[in-house]
């Protein structure tokens, strides 16, 4: 058992976190300490002892940065504890932002690919494309979403459509980059022998550049689903009615509940691990079935 | 013009004339200077010579896989290209080229796939082919399970699949050791003697050349053209 932990990764992951906790925890001292110092003197206790003002930073209502288990306390309280249907309940809120997100990441999946074969087969579109593709990336994601919600919102269209564009907007382009690469990468070689077969071009694109171009398509999707939810989070933070992660980030910021903000963007963060780790898993799946070395 | 001859009887590979000049950044390049040559059907014949000589370029003319910019070639009495719409060649690379996501079999089969076969009619000859380079046994392994030679010999079992009279072979075992090599030669051999195929059949090895083939090219480098041709005792 000892040995085990002494051989593993268990014992630097254990050290990383408990020092990152304690930094923490010092920094939620030295930044809550002001407020608590006000509210001490207001309420005349003065020469508090070292060890309970530390306590009394850590417990703020509203604090300039929230503890660790203060923030751990409010996801509980707001998933687990709660009713599923509370406007309040993060677990709510987090499957509105997922549902856009999947959506969204769907649509930039489908488009980065479709893109990119259109790109590949086609000198003029890679030339006349590519530079729109990049240029619809250099535009800060802030500027268009509003525009976006807010415009389609005047035709009709709310919900969680408006969202999904945000993230396919975003999404597309890794998919795009990866895949023309990846659907580039069988060599002279494996294209000449083709060639002796006489293959057309779609035999050529279903039997040798497609499957050439998984390792870059799930590659391009850890990163794809990933900025799908920031997508879908800043979608949210023009339309406060629509739900989501994004709306409690915005209400949190309204009211000063930085511990709501915090537990929001942990759920969004605990979100996007699992998405980029379940897409890990259908690569693992997909390269055994690919006759990949275990 | 050359004689449209027919196919049963006349060469299966003629070539007139053929030059290749290749323009490369450093100017024009002689692949091929006014080549002239016919094979026969049945004939091994080997292609030697010091690199930059042409033989790869030649037999890629041959395939179609490069356009000469003099002269005419006719496979099987057609052009090159219409030749290769007939799929009247197997092609062996200096590499096994094999795609490492299918296993052997599937390998193997690509080349029917892609001629529309039917699945048992795949299977057939996937097995057939397979056990005429001795690796039935192995359809399951992935490429990266099998040694050089035996994914070399998987990309020979690939050309022979879908039955072409013509195999072209650029230095197939160019990549691998010596005892291989010699072990492989002899196999080829059996082969040829049992399919009754033209070889055309690339290597800067004499003694492979000599040790094979029934008729032996000579080439030379700058400009790349034939110097000989020499009928080989050996072979037969």
């Amino acid at each position: 058992m000892l040995a085990s932990l002494r051989n593993g990764n268990t014992i630097p992951v254990v050290i990383v976190l408990a020092v990152l906790l304690l930094a923490w925890y010092a920094a939620a001292v030295r930044m809550n300490a002001p407020w608590q110092e006000t509210l001490n003197t207001r309420a005349g206790e003065v020469e508090v002892p070292i060890g309970d003002f530390a306590l009394q930073t850590w417990a703020q209502e509203r604090p300039v940065l929230p503890a660790p288990h203060q923030i751990a306390a409010e996801i509980w309280n707001a998933t687990v504890a709660l009713e599923f249907t509370s406007r309040r309940s993060l677990a709510y809120h987090a499957s509105i932002t997922l549902s856009a997100t999947l959506l969204g990441f769907a649509f930039g999946t489908l488009l980065g690919i479709g893109l990119a074969v259109i790109i590949i087969h086609n000198d003029t579109s890679d030339r006349s494309l590519m530079p729109w593709i990049i240029a619809s990336q250099t535009v800060p994601i802030l500027a268009i979403a509003p525009m976006v919600v807010v415009g389609l919102g005047a035709v009709g269209v709310t919900g969680l459509l408006p969202k999904a564009l945000i993230s396919m907007y975003l999404s597309f382009f890794p998919v795009v980059v990866g895949m023309v690469k990846g659907l580039r990468s069988p060599e002279r070689i494996d294209l000449d022998l083709m060639r002796t077969y006489n293959t057309n071009s779609w035999q050529v694109f279903a039997k040798l550049r497609w499957p050439a171009a998984m390792p870059y398509l799930f590659a391009s999707m850890k990163v794809g689903i990933a900025i799908s939810l920031i997508g879908a989070v800043v979608g949210e933070l023009s339309n406060a009615a629509g739900g989501g992660l994004g709306v409690r980030l915005l209400t949190g910021s309204y009211n000063g509940q930085t511990i709501q903000i915090w537990a929001a963007l942990f759920i969004a963060a605990g979100l996007a691990a699992a998405l980029v780790i379940a897409v890990g898993l259908a690569e693992r799946l997909v390269n055994s079935a690919m006759g990949a070395r275990a | 013009m050359l004689k449209r001859a027919d196919p049963a009887t006349g060469p299966v590979v003629a070539a007139k004339n053929v030059s290749l000049v290749f323009q490369t950044n450093d100017g024009p390049v002689n692949a091929l200077s006014d080549v002239n040559l016919e094979i026969r059907k049945g004939e091994f014949i080997s292609f030697i010579g010091p690199s930059g000589c042409g033989k790869t370029t030649l037999l890629r003319v041959i395939a179609d896989l490069e356009q000469p910019t003099e002269g005419e070639i006719l496979v099987n009495g057609t052009t090159s290209a219409i030749a290769r719409a007939n799929r009247a060649y197997g092609y062996v690379f200096q590499a096994p080229a094999l795609l490492p996501w299918r296993t052997v079999d599937r390998n193997v089969a690509l080349p029917l796939e892609v001629m529309g076969h039917s699945k048992a009619e795949r299977a057939e000859r996937v097995a057939r082919t397979l056990k005429l380079v001795n690796l039935d046994g192995f359809e399951r392994k992935f490429p990266w399970q099998l040694s050089g030679g035996m994914q070399q010999r998987v990309s020979i079992a690939r050309a022979l699949a879908f039955d072409a009279d013509l195999l072209l072979m650029d230095e197939p075992f160019g990549a691998l050791d010596e005892i291989v090599r010699d072990h492989l030669n002899a196999q080829l051999l059996k082969l040829w003697a049992a399919t009754q195929k033209t070889i055309a059949f690339v290597t800067h090895s004499i003694p492979e050349a000599v040790y094979l083939s029934t008729r032996i090219v000579v080439m030379s480098p700058r400009p790349g053209r034939v110097i000989d041709v020499i009928d080989s005792p050996l072979g037969t």
